[in-house]
């Protein structure tokens, strides 16, 4: 079975984010005054070949995760997991 | 004593390196090639500055898993001395050789400069040809250098004296790093890694007036006779 996986990464809430506070100081200025906080992140997209089932696509995913795709010192991950259909 | 160079893809740093241990101070210095998978015996391994692997991802993210990596990870453990530069410093940090991470610079600009520094501690391997509190200056030039570490850990560097080199104030600090630190080394003090870049500052002819960056590698050579009389004791 193959999987869609959507991945996104971004700084843990509590850690200023330079790229997130230079976005709302542009939003301001275009008039969107209730913009509370803005955290800029990373968006991945990847397949995952031949694996037979969700949860074992689950595990590498997190490891995945941990180990390159998002520091764990500073950031947060989310992903949705999907299966291809042919 | 003998060096080696580690040498990334994207790594543009090295060879200043090189030309300091190897033209100025008359070391034996080998280039080390990301891919080779052994370490040869060295006193000293440098993970140069640079963009490994473009910065994707995140700076030092997948120079971490670069086969030499693993061996360098290794000779650290064992007490082997490992100085970061830059992109160096962002390497030790994903390889958790070193606690914290780095961010985006405070202003989202690439500062290239010189900045004044402080000598915080003097008592390692990296920093015992300055004197403490000494001002010094080296160039930064980096876009991710906004140090950060959580407030424990932070704690804990400061128990363990590990904060080598600060940003004299804020006005100096280049990025926002926490506390103005530019560098700082692990518990045992063999690893260090730091910003600003020494190799750039260490010869009057490059630096007129601002050779600060010299003695950063006096000191460990003055460290690396200590370990070898010690041995020979």
């Amino acid at each position: 079975m193959d999987w869609e996986v959507k991945i996104e990464t971004k700084l843990k809430d509590g850690i200023l984010d330079p790229q997130g506070k230079a976005v709302k100081t542009g939003l301001k200025q275009l008039g969107y005054d209730n913009v509370g906080s803005v955290y800029v992140g990373k968006y991945l997209e990847l397949i995952l070949d031949d694996i037979p089932n969700q949860a074992k696509a689950e595990d590498m995913v997190i490891d995945m995760c941990e180990k390159l795709l998002a520091n764990p010192v500073i950031e947060d991950y989310k992903y949705e997991l999907t299966k291809v259909e042919r | 004593m003998k060096a080696g160079v580690v040498t990334f893809p994207g790594s543009n740093c090295d060879q200043d390196v090189y030309n300091v241990l190897n033209n100025i101070f008359d070391l034996e210095t080998d280039m080390i090639w990301h891919k080779d998978k052994k370490l040869n015996h060295y006193d000293l391994v440098v993970l140069p500055g640079g963009f490994s692997y473009g910065d994707y991802l995140r700076s030092g993210a997948i120079a971490r898993f670069s086969n030499i990596m693993e061996s360098v990870i290794d000779y650290a453990n064992q007490g082997g001395l490992v100085l970061g530069i830059c992109n160096g410093f962002q390497i030790l940090l994903e390889s958790d050789l070193l606690p914290g991470a780095m961010k985006v610079n405070d202003n989202l600009k690439f500062v290239c400069k010189n900045v004044q520094l402080k000598v915080t501690n003097n008592n390692s391997p990296f920093t015992n040809q300055y004197n403490k509190e000494e001002i010094i200056e080296m160039p930064v030039a980096h876009g991710e250098g906004n140090y950060y570490i959580d407030p424990k850990r932070l704690k804990n560097l400061k128990i363990n004296e590990q904060i080598l080199l600060k940003y004299k104030n804020n006005e100096e600090n280049p990025n926002g790093s926490i506390e103005n630190i530019a560098g700082i080394c692990n518990k045992e003090k063999n690893v260090f890694g730091l910003m600003p870049h020494p190799e750039r500052c260490s010869e009057e002819i490059i630096s007129p007036g601002a050779s600060d960056g010299y003695r950063m590698f006096s000191s460990i050579i003055e460290e690396v006779k200590v370990r070898g009389e010690k041995l020979v004791r």
